[in-house]
């Protein structure tokens, strides 16, 4: 054997010194581990946290806090029933407002095979997902509400204002804020993320089932109907299911649009509240003696566990529909 | 048959119109914001300070400083938590606590912003008896950590077995394996999943609103209220003076031109790794 | 250099043992083919004697690989001491891209702390030689090593391997994913490495066995609920013109396979 200079960690007679485990695996495994657990810690630190801020309204208040509508702190009287509705209505028109669009757009992105189209068409659906609320909100309060309140609002009022039930929806107020408006902004904040699940799902669906579907003459509409949206079915709920959850905890760009008027009305037209506007308009006065701090908490806490709830039903939803194929 | 062959042009025509009409609202907002922020951009812009009510001119200068306090702090504490936590799940994490973590991650990354922002009020602010930036910068990692390790498991998924078995046939422990072969093999990836987080941080206001608070005036200490640039948006926004929104448009150029630009330099970053591992 | 002796050697993914008691003796300083068909387990049997095979989750070793009078797997060894001494050479061409083609042949030795440019320049040039690709690459040491053609990759992580010092080279298919010239180049290293370290090489390719190896193994898999054996162990001439056992002959003669 030539001579070498490097060493060896062995003696040549062949005898071995190390230890089995080396200090350097253990060290490493053990501080992501560590670490990886310190992440857990931290959503079980804030499930817990805002729990227990919450439970002192909670306890107090009841259900009331539920189905009241009076959110008064200087009575220490909270209802959440305004926000909550408002919360609901606003998600309500986002996601019927984007729901078409973000479907036709994933099956635009599928059907097109020209990478011209849909490379730029896909970045610039990125982008859209990664502008600030805050700017959002901002180019909303001053030139997509104005433009709606000026030309959509009272041509809704004007035609489906007048249908028996529906027009209800539809009565104009001289408000400048109002949910109308705040579900329009959020439709365009959470097109991206339900584009992007649905786009996942459909691109499970196995190409011979869509082949299969126009060998036997079936038009592209009929092949995606057929072989397509069936079996993405549940996935296009998962993904509904993940977009509702952006549009329910959506603060600032829902309150800087949304006018924050308390009370319930059944105009869209007409100003609204949300339960994370309410969060961010009422903290700063919110002492901690009294229950508002722990209204507002428990405000908190249920915005978490629906989102938490949506999040969990969704991956199921999409999986199930990924593994549907197998 | 030709009105089975109308139906179907007549359904891509509406593809395309919702493809368009997702987009569009892109190209409004870049070019509004332009419009009506370009004249608050000056050099005095980034020097001064919040201006008094009404009166016309001044800048953002200290919700500058406090955003890169802020989100210099948040990044400075969430990427190494976030890149070991990835290092786990990738080389590591098998069964079910690997298993546990992840969803955690996938879970916090659904959790409403303001969620996360009310978590450290009540945890800190309270604590502190007063709202500071340090504050602020744990309301985002909050929301940066699971950011970067979902991505940055990605990444150094992408690494080829391959390497890893290659060092390990060469007499190199584990660890040494993962942290200079491994690591670097992913490089611009990790790079990539911090400036994702960090655009997110720079965005994000109701966190922050909850934790920082606001200051009209420069702050460097972290444990004080501090101001940062969508807070600023925010207040502006909503005022009634002119000056002070057209201030806000200002802000929000800054704003969209640093997020736009890390999200696209992430993404150029990121297909140049894939052409290089693939 | 030194024999290696493979004794009751068992191995497992989960509970499926792919290995049941082989028992082989790798002669020092000459080149050992195994040979069989997909499945049979040689990659199994290759990776067990550089104690990789346990690297894979719920993978399990039992028996025992003597290398010269050392248990490789004693109680109190290290796996990373014993690739230390017995390298290994994948299917795939695996240089790491991140590094120039000087820092991948120097690879090993640095990450086990050399740090001496000229002694590290001396071993890349010696490593370089021996596995024949110096010549070639001598004037692109400081190029990326993801960019090489499949041969001169391969040649460089046989050089890689060899730069650590190793007195045996496992080689597991290592000339499959490339092209009968790059193949060729391969074959000739072979050749000239083996007076200077012992080699194991797992082919598929029974030609390449024919033609390089002094001796060979034949493993099978005979059914999925019994584990691979060792058939026959010869001499490779022996082995190709007057086979002991039937499935050999079978295997050679190309009857299945």
């Amino acid at each position: 054997m030539e001579e070498r200079s490097t060493t060896r960690s062995v003696s040549d007679a062949g005898v071995p010194v190390r230890r089995r485990l080396r200090i350097g695996d253990l060290t490493l495994r053990g501080g992501t581990v560590a670490v990886s657990l310190g992440l857990v810690v931290l959503l079980a630190g804030l499930l817990v946290v805002l729990a227990t801020g919450a439970a002192p309204a909670l306890s107090q208040l009841g259900l009331s806090f539920f189905t009241s509508r009076q959110w008064d702190p200087v009575t220490n009287h909270f209802g959440a029933l305004p926000y909550i509705y408002g919360t609901l209505v606003t998600s309500t028109v986002a996601l019927v407002l984007a729901l078409p669009v973000s479907i036709g757009l994933a099956l635009l992105l599928n059907e097109v095979r020209s990478k011209w189209v849909r490379n730029p068409l896909t970045v610039l659906v990125d982008l859209l997902a990664a502008i600030p609320s805050v700017v959002y909100g901002l180019w909303g309060l001053f030139v997509l509400a104005p433009a709606l309140n000026t030309y959509l609002a009272p041509f809704l009022a004007r035609t489906l204002g007048k249908l028996p039930v529906l027009g209800a929806l539809f009565v104009p107020t001289p408000a400048v804020g109002n949910m109308l408006n705040a579900g329009v902004i959020l439709a365009v904040m959470i097109v991206p993320i339900i584009t992007a699940v649905t786009r996942e799902v459909i691109a499970t669906v196995p190409a011979d089932l869509r082949e299969a579907s126009l060998a036997l003459g079936a038009t592209r509409f009929e092949s995606i109907r057929m072989a397509v949206l069936p079996y993405a079915r549940s996935g296009i709920v998962g993904a509904t299911m993940l977009g509702l959850g952006r549009a329910l905890g959506e603060t600032i760009a829902v309150s800087m649009v949304i006018g924050n008027g308390l009370g319930i009305s059944a105009s869209l037209l007409a100003p609204g509240y949300t339960i994370p506007a309410v969060i961010a308009n009422e903290f700063r006065e919110a002492t901690s003696t009294g229950l508002q701090h722990s209204a507002l908490l428990a405000l908190a806490l249920v915005l978490v566990v629906i989102a938490l709830v949506l999040a969990g039903a969704s991956r199921l939803l999409v999986r199930r529909s990924e593994r549907g194929f197998r | 048959m030709t009105a089975r062959k109308a139906a179907s042009t007549l359904f891509m025509g509406a593809l395309w119109v919702a493809g368009l009409v997702a987009v569009i609202p892109l190209v409004l907002i870049v070019y509004y914001v332009l419009l009506k922020g370009l004249p608050a951009v000056h050099v005095g812009f980034f020097t001064q300070t919040a201006p008094p009510p009404g009166v016309p001119g001044g800048g953002m200068s200290q919700a500058m400083w406090g955003t890169g306090l802020i989100v210099g702090m948040a990044t400075l504490i969430s990427v190494p938590l976030g890149v070991l936590t990835a290092v786990y799940l990738s080389e590591f994490g098998r069964g079910r606590l690997a298993v546990g973590v992840r969803f955690v991650a996938e879970i916090l990354l659904s959790t409403p912003s303001i969620v996360a922002g009310a978590f450290i009020w009540a945890l800190v602010v309270v604590a502190m008896h007063s709202f500071s930036a340090l504050a602020g910068a744990i309301a985002l990692t909050v929301l940066m950590w699971p950011i970067i390790t979902r991505a940055t498991e990605e990444t150094l998924r992408l690494v080829p077995d391959e390497l890893r078995e290659a060092a390990l046939a060469l007499g190199v422990p584990r660890w040494k394996m993962v942290l200079r072969i491994v690591i670097p093999t992913a490089g611009s990836g990790i790079l990539t999943a911090v400036m994702l987080a960090v655009a997110r941080g720079f965005g994000e206001t109701a966190p922050i609103l909850l934790t920082s608070l606001r200051n009209d005036f420069l702050n460097t200490n972290p444990l004080q209220p501090t101001d940062a640039v969508p807070l600023r948006i925010y207040n502006y926004a909503q005022s009634a003076f002119p000056a002070w929104q057209t201030l806000a448009w200002g802000g929000a150029i800054t704003l969209l031109g640093a997020v736009l630009v890390l999200s696209i330099g992430a993404r150029l970053l990121s297909d140049r790794q894939q052409r290089r591992l693939g | 250099m030194s024999d290696l002796q493979v004794i009751g050697l068992n191995a497992w993914f989960g509970a499926d043992r792919v290995l049941g008691d082989i028992n082989m003796k790798v002669e020092a300083g000459r080149v050992t083919a195994i040979i069989g068909p997909s499945g049979c387990g040689k990659s199994t049997l290759l990776r067990c004697l550089n104690r990789m095979h346990e690297e894979v989750p719920n993978a399990r070793v039992t028996g025992k690989v003597v290398y010269g009078d050392w248990d490789l797997y004693g109680p109190d060894v290290d796996p990373t001491d014993v690739r230390c001494h017995i390298g290994m050479v994948f299917q795939r061409p695996n240089p790491f891209p991140t590094m120039t083609v000087l820092e991948n042949v120097v690879a090993g030795l640095r990450l086990r702390g050399h740090y001496d440019r000229a002694s590290l320049h001396d071993n890349a040039e010696r490593a370089m030689r021996l596995a024949g690709v110096w010549d070639e690459l001598k004037d692109r040491l400081n190029r990326p090593g993801g960019r090489l053609s499949g041969g001169q990759a391969q040649r460089l992580c046989i050089a890689r391997a060899l730069a650590v010092g190793p007195d045996m080279l496992l080689m597991d298919e290592p000339a499959s994913a490339l092209d009968p010239i790059s193949t060729q180049q391969i074959e000739d290293t072979i050749q000239e490495l083996k007076e200077t370290v012992t080699i194991v090489i797992v082919t598929h390719n029974m030609q390449q066995a024919a033609r390089i190896s002094d001796r060979t193994a034949f493993m099978l898999r005979e059914s999925h609920d019994r584990p691979s054996a060792l058939i026959e162990y010869d001499e490779t001439r022996v082995m190709f013109t007057a086979p002991t056992d039937k499935r050999t002959e079978a295997y050679i003669t190309g009857r299945f396979g």
